[in-house]
């Protein structure tokens, strides 16, 4: 029955090449801990890929309660956490996760460094990768004002501080964040909200997927 | 697949007629031992994941996702702290090399320097070794750069005292009651108590809120005047009457959360 929907969906938008892009390849050797444990480092990527897709379905659910405004979101946060079934679950995988994800990418960037893989021809992807770690911590810093309790308020304040101490771009850079030259209130809350939700997660898919059509067309850099 | 004259396409689209079969890249075509993606080693991947997904739920179910107080700007004496992952760059601006007049050294050319450099670093290091030995230069500078971030992260966290802060700032959901502030009482507590217990009895940096507690009208008149943990004796001043105004407010301001 499958094989029959997909010859027929197959004759007429021939998805064969595509799917052999994706999935008909072979993994090396040297890759693979069925035939070397140590290839365990390799993990590292697929694994904060992983961790990126639990972050985005849990973000997703939580964003199904959170109320980005000064007043509730303390409130939703609250209620998310004790009232609602497996919330508490939710939100903390979410919150775990932002940690893991940041574990698994520094683990992943060493692997590659450690083993020279970034050299000729893999400088772009490398690039795009450093590009991918500066998202994800953006991503950690904007997420962390959201439960507007009082380690994301004031840790928020610090932060915008430093950003303000920026000669030339500093004020601009604050404003542009916070929504005000002074206040850290209402408005930072919604812009932090709108980064978190909206602008960097589309970088970072934007990001992730050039990452990945690097990789398929150059395939894994060989053995040391 | 066969080009130009002859070809067959489905209707009046691009697409081939000729149906191609799914036929693998041959194994002799790689060295060593491969092994195909789909679905030999995505199995074993999905099994990695799975195990990994456990550990992971584990420690979601093992500690909770902490929540502090709702945020409040007029909290003088929080000591606010970055997430784990920010806290080497927070410690580092502390130092006075990199604080101050050498601010901008601090917060911008130095992590600009060894962000930049690990951005740019295949156009550092251009070599053709691969080895970490034998490239020192890009291992060394690695190195050092992960210690220092280890070494700025511990010296940031040591000084913390995680549970006591975490103790401190345990939230609370402020119940919604309504303060008769025309009431006797409330013009003896706006005397002698609202300048740390808030005039909404919220409590503030140095008091708790007065809102959920569990006192009789005599306990509150012995605290009132006797003081209770942090709070000293002698804060009431005041006549006996006043007293006896003041507990029964408090008290009937907490009958309304039961």
């Amino acid at each position: 029955m499958m094989q029959r929907i997909y010859d027929w969906i197959d004759e007429r938008v021939d998805i064969t090449p595509l799917w052999r892009d994706i999935a008909d390849h072979e993994v090396p050797e040297h890759v693979n801990p069925a035939h070397h444990f140590s290839a365990f480092v390799y993990c590292f990527g697929g694994l904060t890929f992983f961790v990126t897709v639990i972050q985005v379905l849990s973000g997703m659910f939580l964003t199904m309660y959170y109320v980005p405004d000064i007043e509730n979101a303390w409130k939703s946060v609250y209620y998310l956490q004790t009232e609602v079934a497996h919330g508490q679950i939710v939100r903390g995988m979410h919150h775990w996760g932002a940690s893991v994800v940041i574990v698994m990418l520094f683990l992943h960037t060493l692997r590659v460094f450690f083993q020279g893989a970034y050299k000729k021809p893999r400088e772009l992807n490398w690039m795009v990768g450093v590009m991918i770690f500066f998202v994800m911590l953006g991503l950690g810093l904007t997420g962390y004002l959201l439960p507007w309790d009082n380690k994301a308020y004031f840790a928020t304040q610090v932060t915008l501080e430093i950003a303000e101490g920026v000669p030339f771009i500093g004020e601009a850079t604050k404003t542009l964040l916070a929504g005000d030259a002074e206040i850290v209130g209402a408005q930072t809350l919604t812009r932090f909200f709108a980064i978190h939700v909206f602008f960097l997660p589309a970088a970072l898919f934007l990001l992730m997927g050039i990452h990945f059509i690097m990789i398929r067309k150059q395939g894994i850099s060989g053995p040391l | 697949m066969k080009k130009g004259k002859g070809m067959q396409f489905v209707g009046d689209s691009r697409i081939t007629a000729d149906k191609q079969k799914f036929i693998p890249k041959d194994y002799s075509e790689y060295p060593g031992r491969t092994e195909a993606f789909w679905p030999n080693f995505l199995l074993k991947e999905w099994l990695v994941g799975a195990v990994f997904l456990v550990g992971f739920l584990c420690l979601t179910l093992a500690h909770p996702a902490p929540l502090e107080k709702m945020a409040d700007p007029t909290d003088a004496a929080y000591i606010p702290l970055p997430d784990w992952y920010f806290l080497f760059l927070y410690q580092f601006l502390k130092y006075e090399f990199a604080s101050g007049p050498y601010f901008v050294l601090g917060a911008i050319v130095a992590p600009g320097l060894a962000f930049g450099g690990l951005l740019l670093a295949p156009f550092l290091d251009k070599g053709p070794n691969r080895r970490p030995v034998n490239r020192p230069i890009a291992t060394g500078l690695m190195l050092l750069g992960i210690i220092s971030v280890f070494w700025l992260t511990y010296e940031a966290a040591e000084h913390v005292n995680w549970e006591e802060k975490a103790e401190n700032n345990k939230p609370v959901l402020q119940p919604e009651v309504e303060i008769d502030t025309e009431s006797a009482g409330y013009a003896v507590f706006e005397n002698s108590c609202m300048q740390c217990h808030g005039d909404q009895l919220q409590g503030g940096g140095a008091a708790p809120s007065l809102i959920g507690i569990d006192y009789s009208v005599e306990e509150l008149k012995d605290i009132a005047k006797n003081g209770i943990r942090t709070m000293p004796a002698g804060q009431f001043k005041g006549s006996e009457e006043e007293l006896q105004q003041l507990a029964e407010f408090i008290v009937s301001v907490n009958e309304q959360v039961k």
